[in-house]
């Protein structure tokens, strides 16, 4: 490494002396930097927030500003005083809304992933066994959506499925209906739009997994007699496992805490943790019972996280 | 495939899947036409819903308000993105690994409620002992949306790093420069390519923020998505049919252009190497 000259003039010598030493600390300790300013950003931005919610989980509502109890109050003469309550666990727990809420979420986010799934994985498998350039256009069609903002797309729903909407049009129009067939705000308009804008998050995983197969196993399955739906459920299914576990879970994890499309979409009357959580927040402004809510959901989807995790890290140790 | 009625089911499920994605949208386009303020009804062609948009100065100023937070959130994001990138490929085991792996792959999962709660609890704490963040807005929405888009990033110069042939840098390596001088000269210019991709995503994922953005905003600071949740909450309107059909078509430009340049490069590096096996 060259030494930069020690003795020049100052100011700008003094600047470039400065800069050279920078530049010297930076070429001996990079990796550590490199390392440091990520590591430190999600440490303070990510990982510190969640012990903040956890701690105000465990304080009781008060009406003040913040809305909480501390946690650690001196006293007198040094007297340290922790106070922890579980009641807004207890809360959630005794509550029944708040279990039917936690189930309903669980319910919506499975049957959802399922319907990802039984569409997305004919499309992978589709766009992967398609030819040089419609692999590019099908792929591009796929991705294309996801670039859109995902607020408008649920809006687009909206149009479909109101009392006054597209579909009830058209279906009157054709005679089919004499009145229109409430969907929006009904479970059914949520599962759609969730489907609806997830539907990328599934197939592009499956994609990626699919690519790299060898398609030739199914050929010597074929060879050797199978037919074709016992070469699908002996070679085809498990051969792209991976990639259905890592779509359903990108797809089933965001889904369960989702908010905005219960919110359009399913008006009051579907019950979605999410929602309960924005609602119990923004709303009702209590913040100790908003954040044992969100801490539950963690517990429910901690699960899943680290599975996603587990994938995701094997999958890049094997590339 | 070997089997005609398969292939024929691939197709129609295909044909399918891309009409539901995309009849919605075409349905939003057609529909910002219409004459008529109920949505669905049509009341013949006008384009008079585009003067009530740009004649509103609320949606100027959200919309300035978003393209400032998602270029500085993409710029830093690509940065720390690609530093995370690089460290997670290329440094092997070190101290806290598991720690960071988990921090990167967890926001891309992680229900935004959470997100957006926790970091404006964070923001609140932080006020009341160092007293920063004084005022929630374009700051707390740009170190939010940081957070979660520097996660995106990190994931793609991974799979780049992970894809990409280390001739060079060992070649560079083996000719005397330095770890450093090799980032700076080989891979950092290889990743190039991976990090405008990378800024392209966080400037998208920040545009797009509902969630986080109304968690952790103050008064005043209204981004576009939060504008336009707050008008489609109470019904379909047609100037956000406008106003969706414009983002759709910047987008679909955006797409196609880059898809172009994509094309002239693969053609480009096709034609250099059939040229250099003639010789």
């Amino acid at each position: 490494m060259s030494t930069p000259a020690e003795t020049v003039d100052a100011p700008q010598g003094l600047q470039k002396s400065l800069m050279s030493r920078l530049l010297q600390f930076a070429q001996r300790r990079w990796r550590g930097l490199v390392l440091l300013i990520p590591f430190a950003w999600l440490l303070i931005f990510f990982l510190a927030p969640f012990f903040i919610v956890l701690k105000i989980s465990l304080a009781e509502t008060v009406i003040a500003s913040p809305p909480f109890t501390p946690m650690i109050e001196w006293v007198s003469d040094g007297i340290m005083h922790i106070r922890v309550v579980i009641d807004n666990f207890a809360y959630l727990w005794e509550d029944d809304l708040y279990a039917k809420t936690y189930l309903n979420s669980l319910k919506i986010s499975s049957i959802s992933t399922i319907l990802c799934l039984l569409v997305g994985y004919p499309m992978a498998y589709a766009i992967v066994r398609a030819d040089h350039t419609m692999k590019h256009v099908l792929l591009m069609l796929v991705i294309l959506p996801f670039w859109t903002s995902f607020l408008l797309r649920v809006y687009a729903w909206m149009g479909l499925l109101a009392d006054q909407g597209t579909i009830n049009n058209l279906l009157i129009a054709l005679g089919v209906i004499d009145d229109p067939i409430r969907m929006l705000y009904t479970p059914f308009a949520v599962y759609v739009g969730i489907v609806y804008t997830y539907l990328p998050f599934m197939i592009l995983p499956l994609y990626a997994n699919m690519e790299k197969l060898d398609w030739t196993l199914l050929e010597a399955a074929a060879d050797l007699g199978a037919r074709p739906i016992t070469t699908f459920f002996t070679v085809t299914l498990p051969m792209t496992m991976p990639g259905i576990i890592a779509g359903s879970l990108l797809v089933f994890i965001p889904a369960t805490g989702e908010y905005v499309i219960p919110d359009l979409l399913g008006g009051g009357n579907v019950l979605m943790i999410g929602r309960v959580l924005y609602n119990e927040f923004n709303a009702n402004i209590d913040w100790p019972v908003a954040s044992a809510v969100a801490i539950a959901l963690l517990l429910v989807l901690v699960l899943p996280m680290m599975l996603y995790q587990h994938i995701q890290s094997k999958e890049s140790e094997s590339s | 495939m070997n089997n005609g009625r398969r292939s024929y089911f691939l197709i129609t499920t295909t044909c399918f899947g891309i009409a539901f994605l995309y009849i919605p949208m075409i349905l939003l386009v057609i529909y910002s036409f219409n004459k008529s303020r109920i949505v669905p009804v049509w009341g013949g062609f006008s384009t008079k819903w585009y003067g009530v948009l740009f004649e509103s100065e609320e949606v100027w100023e959200a919309v300035g308000l978003s393209l400032k937070v998602a270029t500085v959130n993409a710029t830093f994001a690509m940065l720390l993105g690609t530093l995370a990138g690089l460290a997670l490929v290329r440094f092997g085991r070190f101290r806290g690994r598991t720690l960071f792996t988990g921090m990167i792959t967890a926001p891309l999962v992680m229900p935004e409620v959470i997100t957006g709660l926790s970091l404006l609890l964070l923001f609140i704490t932080l006020k009341e002992f160092i007293g920063w963040p004084d005022a929630r807005g374009f700051t707390t929405i740009t170190i939010a949306h940081i957070t979660f888009s520097m996660a995106y990033v990190a994931v793609i110069i991974q799979s780049r790093l992970a894809g990409m042939a280390q001739d060079l840098e060992e070649a560079a390596q083996d000719l005397g420069a330095k770890p450093f001088r090799v980032l700076v000269d080989i891979t950092l210019p290889l990743l190039a390519p991976g990090m405008l991709a990378g800024w392209l995503l966080a400037f998208t994922l920040s545009l797009d923020d509902l969630i986080i953005a109304s968690f952790v905003t103050g008064p005043g600071a209204v981004t576009l998505p939060i504008l336009i949740y707050s008008r489609i909450r109470l019904g379909l309107r047609p100037d956000i049919n406008a106003l969706a059909t414009i983002i759709i078509l910047v987008v679909a430009i955006g797409v196609l252009i880059a898809a172009w340049i994509m094309f002239r490069q693969q053609r480009q590096r096709q034609l250099e190497l059939s040229m250099s096996e003639e010789n």
